[in-house]
Order: structure tokens, then C-alpha cells, then sequence
């Protein structure tokens, strides 16, 4: 399903399937359960689902995906994909 | 906001526009799954942005669209009853069963709660001891982990008047029956990005091989979609069928461990009906035996249900891809979002209640307008 | 006088409050209880002259001009939510409906229904509000009428403001006055009112509280009309946001209206917001917030005046109208593409898929 957004971790407490956090999306600060991903820090980028963080964003991949762009915009033409 | 507004860039959607018109030399249909990549395709208008050839289908990826009528009915009985607290997810309001929906019965007295998350319905649960605190568990496997969760913190804290009302669907099966239909066009799928990010990708392996089809899990910023589509005719161009990974961002071909893990202990795999197209086996959730105690239907006792659907809709070859909305004579005149006829129209996700949102005003003439009238 | 409706109100009479905290139906008998309400809560916060002669109605004398009218009923709930309440509103709306005839707002009458059981210190908040706001928007409160009815057969309190103002141009104000060729202009950023009220009523609290936009419009559209501005339509967001408002404007005019998404601004936690709960926060209702339709060559004069004022202090351009095709608005989306804006069925839900 859909609407995941995604929202920077501000302070985490608690642990196993009662970890949470706040969660910044915008300015706006949420609370979320952090149970599914007990790798994230704070400062972390997580995608938030209906009150769950699904993921933490890899800002690695996301700055070579938008390397990408800015090469194929620029060549103009097919690279290859990351 | 970050992580958003740079997969809304006018450059970038340029530059994928272009690259896509470049290497497509054949008319292709690609099909995305999830109804959230249908609402940014149809409010970006990215169909616009691709060349003639390349054909956009949309899926059954709506869970909303796809739970069937019983299913429905049975959520307005049970939110009819003065001692439940009927909590749900803002987009099942308004889904019409065979009479009425939850906003009529909420209007007529029932205590009917929108909450965000699972949790929040759980909250009630405890905040509400004397009350039959309900929650309509409906989702793919991006909102299968939360559900889950509720689930089991229910158990985990004894808290007995909570239960969950099931009406969970799995999206590797739905493309399996899109694929295995005879009249199938679909040559291409992008993959719905968040249920990947939960699932991981490993079950599309097979899907690809079996049926020669390349899928993209995508996500679901139009640069995205557009990536994904890239991808997609790229594959489609050369004739490899393989499965590929433009979300990178979120999903690992894995997906995420502790929420698969979590949902292994409260969900077992089973048939579902979908509204339009029927029952796919091995398609959906329900919950185990251990956690039996906590299904809805069961606690209510409202199992047996059957409901015909409207004869005139065409939903499932909508959902399928082999026919559009507009293509549909009932289309935007006995079938509207206020008096919906099926599964597509029922919710804003749905391709007919999209196609009707953002696109109808252009089967019509440009002069003589006005809302509600078509040609 | 309290600036946030969270602090404790305080009144002035040093006499205590009579010895009801609830509002029972003999409030509204007519009797001393009903005396006693208004003599001790609502005219002395409305305090002015014409609702102190305690007559039956209010008698002004208006020099010159037309007059312009309106009335708006408000049921809001949450009666109190971040940056305003019931009162706030009740006050604002009518005020901001006056100015978008292109009037100076005068005076105003404010009818009470009150639901037997509604705690006295809660009217006396939503009084409080409503002549602060009537200060502000230099209107006063001049006459009025408390009803009480039966536990369960009200929300609380439910207030109707009628408002009369004074034309005093020749302008005709109005989707008709809309030319091809107008340039229109959106006073602020949008949302903020909508999705505060979502966030009280659906119990979806964020730690960071977005507050309502609510705020009286008289000045800068006042300020437009003196500067000789040929101002052709004005139109408040309300419920249905800008696009619902948009779209009316389109229909009765019978004229295609073209925005542009990247002009129209929207607060960073507006969007977080709307982004958690998949609003468009073109769809959400604003109560401090208007669009102008005016002559295209006016158009930068209009923004200097418009942004000289706070309120519309980010004032902006944002499309403009042509011929065809007609009755139709059109957004030209982030990503350069055009699609058609419509209305949506019901309001709009917070929604995960």
C-alpha cells in the first residue's frame, strides 16, 4: 500500500516492539514506532506508515539516484542505472 | 521536505520524460500496482509526459477498492452496535456496502473514530474498558506489520476488548491472476514501492521468469514513477524480463526482517475474495489461531455473508487493465464517486474514481462545461 | 485581556459569577437567569453603546454608500482549537464576508444556542474571543439573542453572526465583474485552518501545534479599493479551500481560471502534516486567507498594497483567467504539467492508502 512519508528521527526511547520516537516530517513532530527498524539512530531518516517506521531512507542510494538524474540531464542521454 | 520535494523536480521529470521518448521504438502497456502510484500519475499527469506509445494501465492496487461487499456490510453490523467503538482509517469511510457505508451509520448515531495508526485504535481499546473497541484492519503488506503490532500488544497486555476486522490482501497473487488471464496486455509492472519495502522483492523473481514480464519496484514521487517507467521500456526494449529496483532508497531485496517476522506469528496466508475480481487463492491474511480471540468476525459472529455486485460494472477488467474507466458505459453518469456501481470507483485510489477526479472534462467538449455532465 | 484562548479568562466585574457554572434551560427563559448571563457575561465584553441601551434592536445612521449584508451560522468542533475558537471565528467569518463585497464592516449581531449543561466559564471564553476579535477588526457586537435548548439537542454552543457594512465605491464586486485577461492573486499561504481543526477533531495530535490562519481581511482589501484598484472579484477560502473556491468562481463566470502549484505557498509544517494525513491542502479551508481577480496591468500595483498589510503580508500571483475552455480551472502542476481541478464530493479524510 501507499502513503509512507518520510521524517527525520528526533529522540527514541523505549525498546523490542515498544521502541518509539518522534519523528519530524516538516517541522511537524509525530510519534512512531520504531519496533520495525532497531537499526535507526537518531537523526536517521525513517519512512513513516500509519504510525510505523517501515524503513530507514539509505541517503547513500538516494544521492546516487539523484546523481543519475543530474547526468542524464546533463548528457542527455541513457546512463547506466545505479 | 526532504526525501520528497526533490522527486517532484520539473528538471528531473524533463530529463526522465525525455530519456523514455528516446529509447521507446514500440508501443508498450505497463501496469502499476498500487493505488498511491495511481493518484501521483493521474495528479502529476505523467501519462501526459510519455510518448504515444507507451500505454499506462492501472491496477488493483487499491486495497479499499478490492474488499468485498461482505466484508463491508459486516464492518457497518458490527459498527451498529451501541457497545462497540468502531475505529478505522479514513479511506474506508465512505466505501459504500449494500446500504449505507460508515460515515451514514456514524450520522445515525454509531461510534464511528477515524485513527491514523492501528495503535491509536488500541489506545481507545484501553482508554475505553467497557466499550468493544474495533478496528478495520484493512491493507497490503505495507500496513500488514502495524496491524500485527496491534495485534499482538493486545495480547502482550491483556487488553480483552480490543479486536480486528480482517481484510488483508497480498500483491504478488494479484499480479499472478492479472498475468495468467487470457485476454492479459499487460508487458511490464512497477512494483508498489512501500509493500517491497516491507516484503522485499525475492517473490517477484519467479513472477518474472514464469511469464517473460519485467517488474520495477518503484516508488511514488512522479520522478519515481518516471524512473521506474524508464526502467521498465528499457527492459521491455532489449527483452529482458527481470526484476529491478528503482526504490532503492527504501527497499532492500530482503525487506524488512523484523516486520515479516512479526507478521509470520500473527497472520497466516490465505484465499481472499477481491471486489471485481474474484477469489485468489493464497492471496490474503487472517489471523492465526494463537490470536483468534481477537478477530472481529468471529467475537461478533457475523461469518456467512454473501453479496452479488452490480451487474453493469466493470471493475474487474478495469483493475485487470483491459479496459479503462472511460470505456465503461456507466462511467461518470450512473457510476460516480457519490453513487459508486464497484470496487474502482468506490475510493479516491480506485483508476475509475482517479480517471473521474482529474480526467473526465477531457471526453468533453472544451465550450460547453460543467461539472457532472459528459458527452 | 487574555491573547491565547488557553489562558485563563479573568473579568472585570469583581462580583462573583452567580452560582450556576452550567447553562440550564432556565437561561434561556427570559427570566432573571437569562438577565443575569447577559448583564454579567456578554454586554459588558461587548460593551458598546447600542447593545447598552438594551433595546430590542440597534439604530445607526449611515451617511452615504450601499449597504452590504451577511449572515453565517458556526458549528465548529472542536468549539476551542489551536489559535482561536468558536467566537474567533464566529466574528472573522462575517467580518471577512463583508469585506469581500468590498465593504467596510460596521456592526454585527451574535444569537447564541446554548445547550443546557455548556459550562458558563466555556461562554464566557467564546465571549471574550468575540469582542477581542470584533476589537480587532473594529466592529462592534451591537445586538444579539441567547437561546437555550434541551441537553442533547445541541453541540455545545452554536453562534450566528449577521454582519452589515458600508459600500463606498461603485465597484460591483462579484464572479460576473471577472474578465479573460484578469490576473489573480492569493493574499497568503494556505491550509493552516484545516488542517488545525483535523488534527484537534480526529485526535491526530502532532507536538508541534499548527495554528488556524483565522484573521480579519477588511484592511487590505479596504486598502486596494482606496488606492483605486479596480478590483473585479474577491472571495474568502473557506470550506472547499482555494480550489472549491476557484472552481465556483470559474462556474458562475463561465470563465477558465489557470494557476500555477509552484506560486501558491503552503507552510513546511502544513505540508508535513498533510503529507501524514494524504490531504491536499488546496482542498483545506483557511478563515484569514482571500484571492482578488483583478485588471492584469493592476496587478503589480494591487501586490505592493496587499503585501504592505501582515495579513497578506506574502501576497502573490498566481494565474490568471482566459476564455477557454470555460468554467474550467486548471493547475499547471510542479512538474510542468496541466491537469483540471475539481470539486471533491464530500470533505476530505486523512487517509494511509
Amino acid at each position: 500500500m501507499c502513503l509512507a512519508v518520510p521524517g527525520k528521527i528526533l529522540d527514541i526511547s523505549g525498546s523490542d516492539t515498544s521502541r518509539t520516537g518522534t519523528v519530524s516530517f516538516g517541522g511537524v513532530g509525530k510519534e512512531a514506532c520504531l519496533a520495525f527498524v532497531p537499526e535507526a539512530k537518531v537523526g536517521d531518516y525513517v519512512l513513516v506508515h500509519a504510525g510505523f517506521a517501515i524503513s530507514v531512507v539509505d541517503e547513500a542510494e538516494a544521492a546516487q539516484t539523484l546523481e543519475y538524474f543530474r547526468q542524464i540531464g546533463e548528457l542527455g542521454e541513457l546512463e547506466d542505472k545505479p | 521536505m526532504k526525501f520528497v520535494d526533490e522527486y517532484r523536480d520539473q528538471a528531473k521529470a524533463d530529463s526522465l520524460a525525455q530519456a523514455i521518448a528516446r529509447i521507446t521504438t514500440k508501443p508498450w502497456s505497463i501496469m502499476e500496482v498500487c493505488g498511491g502510484q495511481t493518484h501521483s500519475i493521474v495528479k502529476y499527469g505523467i501519462d501526459e509526459l510519455l510518448p504515444k506509445h507507451i500505454t499506462l494501465l492501472h491496477g488493483p492496487g487499491c486495497p479499499v477498492c478490492v474488499t468485498p461487499l461482505e466484508l463491508i456490510d459486516k464492518a457497518l453490523q458490527i459498527a451498529a452496535r451501541p457497545e462497540v467503538i468502531f475505529c478505522s482509517f479514513g479511506d474506508m469511510l465512505r466505501v459504500p456496502g449494500s446500504g449505507g457505508d460508515l460515515f451514514s451509520v456514524k450520522a445515525k448515531g454509531a461510534d464511528v473514530r477515524i485513527v491514523y495508526s492501528p495503535l491509536d485504535a488500541l489506545k481507545i481499546a484501553r482508554d475505553n474498558p467497557g466499550r468493544q473497541v474495533v478496528f478495520f484492519a484493512v491493507g497490503f503488506e505495507t500496513t500488514a506489520p502495524a496491524n500485527a503490532m496491534a495485534v499482538f500488544q493486545a495480547q502482550a497486555q491483556k487488553i480483552p476488548n480490543f479486536s480486528v476486522l480482517v481484510s488483508h490482501v497480498l500483491v504478488p497473487p494479484a499480479i499472478e491472476a492479472i498475468l495468467s488471464a487470457p485476454d492479459n496486455r499487460t508487458q511490464g509492472f512497477l512494483a508498489a514501492g512501500h509493500v517491497c519495502t516491507v516484503m522485499g522483492f525475492e517473490e517477484y523473481l519467479p513472477l518474472a521468469r514464469k511469464y517473460h514480464v519485467p517488474i520495477v519496484v518503484t516508488g511514488f514521487e512522479p520522478v519515481d514513477i518516471l524512473q521506474g517507467i524508464l526502467m521498465c521500456v528499457e527492459q521491455l526494449e532489449q527483452g529482458r524480463a527481470e526484476v529491478e529496483n528503482q526504490y532503492a532508497r527504501s527497499v532492500q531485496r530482503e525487506g524488512n526482517r523484523p516486520a515479516q517476522q512479526l507478521m509470520a506469528k500473527v497472520f497466516r496466508v490465505v484465499a481472499r475474495k477481491w471486489r471485481g475480481v474474484g477469489e485468489i487463492p493464497s492471496s490474503g491474511y487472517s489471523l492465526r489461531e494463537e490470536f483468534a480471540a481477537y478477530d472481529a468476525e468471529a467475537r461478533f459472529g457475523v461469518t456467512g455473508y454473501h453479496v452479488d455486485e452490480d451487474s453493469e460494472c466493470i471493475a474487474g477488467q478495469v483493475l485487470r487493465g483491459v479496459r479503462k474507466p472511460q470505456e465503461c458505459p456507466a462511467f461518470g453518469t450512473r457510476c460516480t464517486p457519490e453513487r459508486p456501481l464497484g470496487a474502482t470507483m468506490v475510493s479516491g485510489e480506485g483508476a475509475c474514481a482517479a480517471y473521474y477526479q482529474y480526467r473526465r472534462h477531457q471526453q468533453t467538449s472544451q465550450t460547453s462545461l460543467t461539472a457532472g455532465k459528459r458527452s | 485581556m487574555a491573547d491565547k484562548s488557553d489562558l485563563p479568562f479573568t473579568i472585570s466585574c469583581p462580583v462573583p459569577i452567580a452560582d450556576q457554572d452550567f447553562v440550564t434551560l432556565a437561561h434561556g427563559g427570559g427570566g432573571r437567569m437569562m438577565h443575569n448571563l447577559l448583564e454579567r457575561i456578554v454586554i459588558p465584553a461587548f460593551g458598546n453603546q447600542p447593545l447598552e441601551s438594551r433595546h430590542d434592536g440597534a439604530v445607526m445612521k449611515i451617511d452615504k454608500g450601499r449597504l452590504a449584508f451577511t449572515t453565517d451560522s458556526y458549528v465548529v468542533h472542536p468549539l476551542f482549537f489551536p489559535g482561536g475558537d468558536i467566537g474567533t471565528l464566529a466574528v472573522t467569518g462575517t467580518v471577512n464576508d463583508l469585506a469581500m463585497c468590498g465593504a467596510r464592516p460596521l456592526c454585527l449581531s451574535a444569537g447564541f444556542i446554548l445547550e443546557e449543561g455548556l459550562p458558563i466559564a466555556t461562554l464566557e471564553r467564546v465571549v471574550a474571543s468575540m469582542a477581542r476579535t470584533a476589537k480587532a477588526a473594529k466592529v462592534n457586537i451591537v445586538t444579539g439573542d441567547t437561546k437555550v435548548v434541551d441537553r442533547g439537542k445541541g453541540d455545545g454552543l452554536f453562534v450566528n453572526t449577521a454582519g452589515i457594512g458600508v459600500v463606498e465605491h461603485d465597484l460591483v464586486i462579484a464572479p460576473t465583474s471577472v474578465r479573460s485577461g484578469d490576473a489573480i492573486l492569493l493574499s497568503g499561504d494556505v491550509g493552516r485552518h484545516g488542517v488545525a481543526i483535523m488534527a484537534v477533531r480526529e485526535g491526530l495530535q502532532f507536538q508541534t501545534t499548527i495554528e488556524t490562519d483565522c484573521a480579519p481581511l477588511a484592511d487590505p482589501v479596504l486598502a486596494l479599493l482606496a488606492a483605486g484598484i479596480d478590483v473585479h472579484c474577491l472571495r474568502d477560502l473557506t470550506r472547499g479551500g482555494l480550489a472549491t473556491t476557484l472552481i465556483e468562481i470559474a462556474e458562475s463566470s463561465r470563465l477558465h481560471v489557470d494557476i500555477r502549484e509552484r506560486d501558491i505557498a503552503v507552510e513546511e509544517n502544513v505540508c508535513g502534516a498533510c503529507e501524514i494525513l494524504g490531504l491536499d491542502p488546496l482542498y483545506l479551508a483557511n478563515e484569514g486567507r482571500f484571492v482578488a481577480f483583478v485588471p492584469a496591468a493592476q496587478a503589480d500595483r494591487a501586490l505592493q498594497i496587499l503585501r504592505s498589510h501582515p495579513v497578506s503580508a506574502t501576497a502573490a500571483r498566481i494565474g490568471a483567467v482566459s476564455e477557454s475552455p470555460a468554467a474550467l480551472v486548471t493547475l499547471q502542476s510542479r512538474i510542468g504539467t496541466k491537469r483540471i481541478l475539481d470539486m471533491h464530493s464530500g470533505e476530505q479524510l486523512p487517509r494511509i492508502c
